[in-house]
This record gives C-alpha cells, structure tokens and sequence, in this order.
C-alpha cells in the first residue's frame, strides 16, 4: 500500500506543469519585468538590512512602514496636487508629469520615514531600556505590524474619509505605461524605465551615505561594535534613528514605484508579502550587507518571474519562500556575506 | 537567610506589578498547596469549566454565537497553544510557522477520509470505517506531523533566534501553498469536505450522533461535546507534558532555552533535545488539528495562513511562555474575547472587528512591561524541589531554635 | 571629502534626472485629458445555457414584500448569516441590507405583523460558521434563513439546518455540490457556477462569435469551478496556450499578460472576483491586449470599475444576479446612502418570499419550508421556483456590460 501511495504521489506531483518553453520564449522580457520588480524588492530589503546590521534586529513591521509611504503617496496625489481618483491617465506633459512624481516621492518617503521614527521610539526604544532578550523585540514588531495594519483597515476610513477600509483605493493613474524601446525583443515601457533608474540613484545614493559619509561612517562603527563606538564619540542613539530613518525613506520612495507599477495595490495588506519578499532579498544578498540587499533584491526579482513562467503563475510565491528556506539553510550569510561592521579603510 | 517560601517583596510596587497582582498571587497561593491539594484544586476547576456550556450565566455568554462553539475552538487552540509552549515556551525556539502543524494533522484526517480526497481510504469495516474512522485516525495524524516535524527541525534546528523563525515561518507558508497548489492531492482551494468524526450517542433524534453538526438544539449541541473531548484530551495532555517538564527532557530544554552555548559545553546534546521539542510540538498541533477536522468537516487551506500561525504565538506570550496552564488561559483570551465582542459597536466601529488591532496593541504592551507573560514561567528546582525546600526550612527552624 | 561627496550626489541625482526626462520624451505626445468617463455596470439581456439571448417577459411586476397591509402574526424572526466584518464583507452587508429593505418595508406597511431580522456574522469561515448555526437554530422565534452567503460555510453548515428543518435560503452560494447533498432545506436564490459557467462560455461562442479565447482562473474554489466549466464548453477554442491560473492577492500579472499577448485571442475570460481582475484588464490593456474582457459575478461589482478606470470600458460581465431596477434601486440608495450592489436583488428578494410566507400564515418552520418549497413568482431579479434539490427551475444568466 506505501509503495502505490507513493507512486500516485510521484505522479501526481509531476503534475506541476514544466513549462520551459515558456521561459525561453518570454527570457528577456522576464527578465526585464523582474529586474523592475526587483528594483522595488531592493529598496525595501535596504531597510530590513540596515537595521539588522546595526541591532540585531528583524524589524518585521517594516512591510507596514512600506504600505503607509504607499497611502502618504495616494494622499499627495489626491489631495495635495489634487488629482482626483477617477483611473483616468493624466498627460500634463514630460516635465510636469516628472515634478508631480516627485513631490509624490517626497511627501511618501518624508512619511514612511517618519512612521519608522516613530516605531523606533513607540515600541523598540523602550525594549532596548529595559535590557530585552531578541525574541522579545520580534514578538514586538509583530504586534506593531498587527495595529499598522488593523490601524489602516478599520480606524483610518473614520480619519480621512475613503482611505483604508477593506478594498484598495481607488487609483490615480499618473503615468500610462508605453514602450519605449525594446531590446533583444524585450519591450521595456517608460514605468519600469522610471522605476529601474529611479532605484539605481537611490541605491547608488545611499550606498555614498553609508560608505563615505562621516555618520555613514557611524553606521558601520556601532553596527560593528556599539560599545567602542560610544566611546569613539559615535552617539548610539543618534545613530540608531539615522539607520530607521534611512529605511523608512527608501521604503517610501519604493512605495511610489510600486504605486506607479500597481496602482490598484493600495490597501492595507498590501505591503505584508512584499516585506517578506523584500526580508528573503536581503537575507539572499546577504543581511546586514547593504549591497547584498541591492543584489538581492534583483535576484530575487528575476528568479520569482522565471519561476513562474516555469511552473505557472501560482507558484510565484512559493518561488521566493523556497529561495528564502534554501539560502537560511545552505548560506544563512547570504551570497555576499555580511559586512555592514567590517571595516572599511 | 531564610529558606522559606519567602512573599515576592512589595517594596517596589510598579503600577504593572500593581496591575498584574492578581496573576502573581494567584501563582503564590497555588504554588504553596501540596500535589493532593492541586489535583483537587484542578479536577474541581475543569468540572466547572465543563459544566460552564450547559449553564451559562448572563455576563458570560455569547450572544450572537454558539457558547459550545466557541468552547470547543478555545479547546482546539488550547491543545495548539500546549504544543508551541513547547517549543517556544520550554525549548525556546521561535517558531512562527506553526500552523503548518496543525494543517499537517487536518489534511492528514481529511485526505483519508473525506469523499472529496483521491486518498479517501475509508471501507465498510476494520480501522478506517464510518465508526471508527476518525478515532483511527487520530494517531496517524499525530505520527504523520511528527514526521513532519522531524522533516523540518532536522536541517532548520542548527539555526538560531531570528533566522529559526523566519525559516519556520517560510515552511509555513509554503506548507500552506502546497496545499493550495497540489490541487491533484488536496483539492487545492476546493478543499475537503464531510470529514469523518466521532460517532457516538446515534439515537433517533441525532441518527448521526452526538458529534454531528446534526446536534444543534440546546445547550449540549456538538460544540459542547467537542470541547469535553478537547478538555479530556488537555488533561491527558498536561499530564504528558507536566511529566516532561519535570524529567531529564525538561530540564535539557531550561538549559537550552537559557543559554544554548552553556548547555552544549555541560553535556547537553542540544540538537537532539530541540529536534524533540520540534517533534513533541508538532504531535500535539497534529492532534488539534485532527480535532478542527472532525468538528468543521471541512478542511481549505485558507485556514491555516500566516495570521492564524501569529495568533497562536500571541495566546503563548500573553499567558506565559513557558507555563502550561498560563498558555491555556492566553488561548481562552484569544478566542473568547472577539466572540464576546462580537457585534459591540463604540463610535461606529465595529469591535469585533478590531480583534487584531487590540491583540497587537496587547503584544506591544506587554513586551514592554511583562515580557513574561500574565503568568510567567516560576524559576524552580525542577526535581526533588518541594522536598529541598524542606529540608532547608527545617534547617532554618532548626538554627532559629538553636 | 565632504565636498567630493557632495559633488558626486548632485552629479548622480541630475544625471538620474536627465535620464527620466529622455524617458518622459518617448512619451507619444501629450493625450488630451480624458473626460472623466463615468463607466456603469449597465445589464443588457439574460441568456439560457446555450448562450441564446432570452428578452424577459414584458409587464411582470416583482413581488411587493408590504403586501395588502392586513397580516397579523405573532413575533417571529428571519436570521441572516454570512460575512458582515473581514476582507470579504462587502458581499454580506449588500445580502443584509437587501434582506432588511424587504422586512422593513413589510413591517411599515403591516402594523399588526413585525418580524424581526437577526444578523449573524460569519466573517466568511466554515468554522465560524459552524458555532453560528447553532445559535441561529436555537432561537424558537426563526423560522427562516437568509444564508450562508458563501459556499464555503454553507458547506459546513448545511446539515445543522436540514437536521433543524429551517429554510436555509442562499441569496449568493454557487458551489455546484451544494444542492447534491440532500438537504431538504436548502434552496439557491440564483444559478449555480454550474449553470453559470456553460451560459457565458456559449455567448461568447455562439452569440458573440469569438474564435479564440483565454481563460484565466483565480485558483479559488470558485474561480477554477467557474473557469473549469467555461473551459469544458468552449473547447476547441478555448486556447490550450493561454490557459493560465493565477493567485488570488495577485497584483502583478505580467507574466500572464505576456503569454496572453502572445496568444492574440478575440477573448479573456477571467474567473475570479474584482480585486484581481481590475488590475489585470488594466495590465492587458497596458500591453495594447485588445482582446474583448470576460468575467462572472465575483467581478460584477462597481468596484472593479472604479479601479480599473478606463480600461473595464466593454467589459462583459456575467451574473446569476439580476439588476437592481426600478424603485428598489432608488428605497435602497435612499435607505443605505449606497447604490445595491452584488446581491442585494438576491437578499431582497429572499427575504420578500419569507415576509409573504409569514403573511400567508405560516409561522413554524415547517410551513414555512413547505411554503418557499411551492413557490412560484416574480421578483425583482427573476422568477423564483425551486426543484426538490433546491435548484431554481429558471436559471437564465444575465449578461452586463461596462460603458
């Protein structure tokens, strides 16, 4: 009986479609797509990365930091350059279309790194006082990524009349998305053009704070060895909120590409898969490794659009779960290792 | 320096030990009664917590829905919140992914027995017919998670802290997702339907049983009789697990939870004590799950997400991570409050609703006053204590007289 | 150094400006600004099951739930069950609020006889529901049932009321299996995913024409049964290259819009519920997919209209549900502040049946069951008369259309 039991199962399991076609006819607009979407993953993973390097820490409410830059977004648009919801496409020109953009940006991260502040000082600064183990800290940011979420879900329609609530907003389509060129057979359209570049300069940008900047500088000391820091002068809570406050920003400036991707994506759960996708980015790259996140995130990007055009599009998740499980358990440091303490000359 | 079992000092009275003196003195008194007195104590308890579905008094009750049923989901929840105690509480091990477990253990009862189920292996006599299905499966559903169990712990356990939780929380999930997926196995999302269940008290008013959802009339419905099975089934299982905590098991699992490194370095083989801890875990959440099986006789994977995995963890750490009976009372909390709740409305909201706001609000609030839980884990001498401690009062006595 | 640093942001920063604004320049010139379309969900015309078109019988009034304004009755109660809080809860507030326009109405217009609607929420789970049911069959006083809504709960509650012999009338489960499992209490307020999914896929290849066509499923219980059958009929046409399955939660169909391009089909239909169909009829039309969109009932909802915008324009939707018309739309709106939505035709037409069945005297539940069991009128969305399986002996589909 086990032995047709298990023949049935293999058989069954086979079942999973093995489209490699697929994946070689569609190869480079995957890839393209992916790399978009990856660019996005990358961002978010930044913020995961750069405080587990300096705390220790997996800031699982991270994914709700993310989803509050993607309503502070829609509130820019809506109601401070007042566009009004109607999925219409608006062309008021290249330049315009660019300012709008990113003020939008702007005002998304200026919130999202705010509410990184604030989860700093509400829920982990008082923690770190009273000497708490590390389950204590998980079991917190998991409690916060509950009320974020709960908050905009259920109090936040009686705030703001028509945000939150269980369906997504309505979208405001900013930019519509055309081809620009294509290449080897790839079209590439103006948004995953803008979300592509737009990441580059903000990696690029902020891998220059980390690494050249004097409280960059500070960054590496106390993720290093937080003691010898304080005593070097380095001022460990200053220090603490520049790193929530890093993440916070690059999450909110993620929030907008994302928005520009997916404009029906903003609801309240939507920032919880992308966190976890973003937290096994940087867990791939190498947690605590800024470039590792970068690296991560794009990997991670491209392999879940090969995997499902491979297996079929219900498998995209359980793509980057496995990617996750795999790295934890093969290389738990990550393909580039971490490095966020190793000193740099 | 007196040995005796000495009143927490009240000198520093902070206003969370100030709010949360009654969980403490309730531990005081029921940790100075002897054994005799706490069997007594217990089997008086839980006759009562029985008895509570066919009496409910007015402030108790829930209007809206059924008291048994909300009864026998706080049993269910209880047996899981037993389970992750184990590992979480005892062991120390992180576990977020824990719902997998109790999948595990509500597939493997559907698979075999539901209709719906290309594995349906139910016949007219023997083991697997209508009377006896359920029953037969139960400790195939609790061997099969085990192994699951086994499966998981055995390349994730040398892992530690944070990146243990985030891999069990991604076997979790992609349990979930296979579930969902492999609709060739498990019926994907169409899941599985008309599980079989206990038969027991077939009349002629309940051609089906007692714990059927034919019996739905009156107090003793079939969520009821659920939950007397769940209550049977916690003894039993307080028991098994009491008797662990007290053995060699128990106390290699103190030492691994307080310090891995020290304990590995005395002669503790850590990996196998935790890939038990993993094991005896997972059996238990099979078992609860074969129990959600038999009562909703209807097994999808929609169930058993991410948030269900978090909601267990919250029943653990609000009762006490590493006490027994505290995680029971964490999972009553979790369970009956949002029923009570059910359809209260304040200021236009509704706050059944807000369940998880309040319990991530709770979670927040307590890690940072009590990370304990309401009824923390007591530091003790696990082995030959009470008899320690007598010996040293009469020491004491002995010297004051002297 | 801080000047080198400095210098080398600015550089970085313009430079990632100038590129995003040769990227804008690609852009085809600048499209006027769209008149702000105002996109309704507008009915056209009801089919049978080989998608032939079916006109509605002229001059047939829906039944009045007030009815001559004489009926005394004893206090007696209609519970409702089904999803009232939690992600889904907008399908279970329209059946409620349908249900109590009828019993209100009924009970303004019959002083002598007030029923009362005892809402029960669900939140959607079968376990939920199953500690429900037996609330709702111990309350002497109800002796009738709008619900479950879903089919997931009915499922699991199915037997609790059939043992109880209280009329459990569903205003919005279509699972095929729910009426083969010998309820003698159970009756669907509309056409089954059975009858559902034969219906559209023969419009759009008889009446409509289409010579090939996509189907993409959500993976839901519901989904793929709806998706699965469209698929069975349609057959040949159905593209064997396009047959995708995608996730519910999806916001990103790219990959899927690919192969449907590649495809070039006529049709995409998708089987699914809005919040995953707006932002896919958007990505096709992103694409330049001009194919004609496709769905079902769990699509029919202004939200998807709102969310996709522009890009729901001629989609053709399918329902088991009837349009709102008439004075209803306008007592609805006017009670709730919002317009009826999916299945409130359904709730109020439900809960009408159950009124005149009080009305009529019969106030146990086995008359009452016995009542709804020989049936035969008009409501506001169509004929109602059951099978001795619970089924309606009518079940024409409604074809919608976006403009």
């Amino acid at each position: 009986m086990i032995q047709e039991c298990v023949e049935q199962f293999a058989c069954q399991a086979a079942n999973i479609s093995f489209n490699v076609d697929g994946l070689l006819n569609g190869f480079w607009q995957l890839t393209v797509d992916g790399l978009s979407w990856g660019a996005i993953y990358a961002l978010v993973a930044v913020g995961y990365t750069l405080v587990f390097g300096v705390l220790r820490l997996i800031n699982f409410a991270h994914s709700e930091i993310f989803m509050l830059g993607m309503f502070g977004a829609y509130f820019c648009l809506d109601m401070i350059l007042g566009f009004s919801p109607s999925g219409n496409a608006y062309s008021k020109g290249v330049a315009l279309t660019i300012l709008y953009l990113a003020i939008a940006m702007l005002f998304a991260m200026l919130v999202s790194g705010t509410a990184a502040v604030g989860l700093e000082f509400i829920a982990y600064r008082p923690l770190r006082r009273r000497n708490a183990r590390s389950l204590t800290f998980l079991i917190t940011a998991i409690g916060m990524s509950f009320v974020l979420q709960e908050f905009v879900h259920f109090i936040l329609p009686h705030i703001i009349k028509g945000y939150g609530g269980s369906n997504a907003q309505q979208p405001i389509i900013l930019v519509q998305p055309k081809t620009q060129f294509t290449i080897f057979g790839a079209s590439v359209s103006n948004v995953t053009l803008v979300v592509i570049v737009a990441a580059l300069v903000l990696a690029l940008l902020t891998d220059i704070a980390i690494n050249r900047t004097k409280f960059g500088r500070g960054i590496r000391a106390v993720a290093q060895d937080s003691t010898t820091a304080t005593l070097m002068g380095v001022s460990r809570e200053r220090i603490i909120i520049t790193t929530f406050l890093i993440g916070g920003l690059l999450a909110g400036a993620a929030a907008l590409l994302y928005t520009l991707k997916v404009p029906q994506g903003i609801i309240y759960s939507g920032g919880f898969l992308l966190g976890i996708k973003a937290f096994s980015a940087a867990v791939l790259g190498g947690i605590g490794n800024l470039r590792g996140a970068l690296l991560g995130g794009l990997l991670l990007g491209v392999m879940e659009n090969y995997g499902q055009a491979v297996f079929g599009t219900q498998w995209r998740d359980v793509v980057a779960f496995v990617l996750l499980v795999l790295v934890l358990l093969i290389r738990p440091t990550g393909i580039l290792g971490e490095s966020l303490g190793k000193a740099r000359a | 320096m007196s040995h005796k079992a000495a009143p927490e000092s009240r000198s520093v009275t902070t206003l969370s030990q100030r709010l949360l003196a009654p969980g403490d003195g309730l531990r005081q008194w029921w940790s100075t009664l002897s054994r005799p007195m706490k069997w007594i104590f217990g089997v008086g308890g839980f006759t009562l917590l029985a008895l509570l579905p066919l009496n409910t008094p007015g402030f108790i009750d829930t209007p809206g829905i059924s008291f048994g049923g909300t009864m026998a989901a706080f049993v269910m929840v209880a047996i899981i919140a037993i389970g992750l105690n184990v590992v979480v509480g005892q062991a120390g091990l992180l576990d977020l992914g824990y719902v997998g477990f109790y999948a595990v253990g509500a597939y493997t009862v559907a698979l075999l027995t539901s209709p719906d189920s290309p594995w349906n292996k139910m016949g007219p006599t023997g083991f697997l017919s209508k009377d006896w299905a359920w029953l037969s499966c139960v400790p195939l559903a609790m061997a099969v998670t085990a192994l699951a169990g086994l499966i998981l712990g055995i390349p994730t356990l040398r892992l530690r802290g944070d990146y243990l939780a985030i891999v069990t929380l991604g076997f979790g999930e992609i349990i979930r997702l296979l579930a969902d997926n492999l609709s060739d196995i498990t019926n994907g999302s169409r899941g599985l339907n008309e599980i079989a269940y206990p038969r027991l008290g077939e009349t002629e008013k309940l051609p089906n049983g007692v714990f059927s959802s034919g019996n739905s009339m009156g107090h003793a419905n079939y969520g009821t009789w659920w939950f007397w099975l769940g209550l049977l089934l916690i003894v039993g299982l307080l028991l098994l697990v009491g008797n662990l905590e007290r053995s060699r098991v128990g106390r290699a699992w103190v030492a691994i939870r307080e310090d891995e490194d020290a304990a590995e370095v005395m002669g503790v083989n850590t990996f196998r004590f935790k890939l038990w801890a993993f094991v005896i875990g997972a059996a238990i959440g099979g078992l609860s799950g074969a129990l959600y099986a038999g009562q909703v006789q209807y097994v999808a994977p929609t169930n058993f997400n991410i948030i269900n995995s978090m909601l267990f963890l919250v029943a653990v750490v609000l009762g006490g991570q590493g006490n027994k009976l505290g995680v029971i009372f964490g999972a009553f909390i979790i369970v009956y409050l949002p029923n009570r709740l059910l359809g209260v409305h304040l200021l236009g909201v509704n706050l059944g609703d807000l369940k998880y706001l309040f319990f991530g609000l709770a979670l927040v609030v307590l890690m940072i006053f009590r990370p304990q839980g309401l009824f923390p884990v007591r530091q003790q001498l696990l082995a030959y204590g009470k008899s320690a401690r007598k010996l040293l009062g009469s020491a004491d006595d002995s010297k004051a007289a002297a | 150094m801080r000047g080198r640093v400095a210098r080398s942001a600015f550089a970085l920063g313009s430079a990632g400006l100038v590129v995003l604004g040769i990227a804008g320049c690609n852009q085809s010139s600048p499209e006027e600004n769209k008149a702000q379309a105002n996109l309704k969900i507008v009915e056209q015309v009801q089919i049978d099951e080989n998608g032939a078109e079916v006109k509605a019988p002229e001059g047939v009034k829906a039944a009045d739930p007030a009815g001559d304004g004489k009926a005394t009755c004893p206090p007696v109660s209609i519970a409702m069950a089904g999803a009232l809080t939690g992600p889904d809860a907008a399908l279970g507030i329209n059946i409620k609020n349908g249900v109590q326009l009828a019993i209100d109405k009924h009970n303004a217009a019959n002083p002598g006889c007030q029923v009362q609607l005892k809402p029960f929420d669900t939140e959607g789970d079968p376990q939920k529901a199953t500690a429900i049911a037996p609330q709702i069959v111990d309350d002497q006083y109800t002796i009738g049932l709008v619900g479950p809504a879903f089919s997931g709960e009915t499922k699991a509650t199915g037997t609790v009321f059939d043992q109880a012999g209280l009329v459990a009338t569903t205003a919005s489960a279509t699972n095929v299996t729910l009426s083969e499992n010998g309820w003698k209490t159970f009756f669907r307020g509309l056409a089954n995913d059975g009858v559902q999914g034969p219906s559209v896929a023969n419009y759009l290849k008889n009446t409509k024409g289409f010579k090939k066509i996509c189907v993409v499923d959500d993976s839901t219980d519901y989904g793929l049964g709806l998706s699965t059958a469209v698929r069975e009929t349609l057959g040949p046409v159905a593209e064997s290259s396009c047959n995708i399955s995608v996730k519910k939660g999806d916001k990103d169909f790219s990959a899927a819009v690919t192969q449907i391009k590649g495809a070039n089909p006529d049709a995409v239909f998708y089987g699914g519920y809005y919040s995953e169909a707006a932002p896919l009829v958007q990505q096709l039309r992103d694409a330049g997919v001009t194919a004609t969109f496709s769905s079902a009932d769990g699509t029919k909802d202004p939200e998807f209209v709102k969310q996709a915008g522009e890009a729901s324009k001629d989609a053709v939707l399918a329902c088991p549900c009837g349009p709102a018309t008439g004075t209803f739309v306008d007592e609805y709106t006017k009670k709730f502040g919002m317009e009826p939505s999916t299945y409130s035709t359904e709730g109020y037409d439900l809960g009408t049946i159950l009124v005149k069945g009080i009305d009529a005297g019969k106030i146990t539940r086995p008359d009452l069951l016995d009542f709804v069991r020989t049936y035969d009128g008009q409501g506001v969305a169509r004929k109602y008369q059951w099978t001795d399986k619970g089924e309606l002996t009518s079940t024409l589909i409604w074809i919608y259309k976006v403009q």
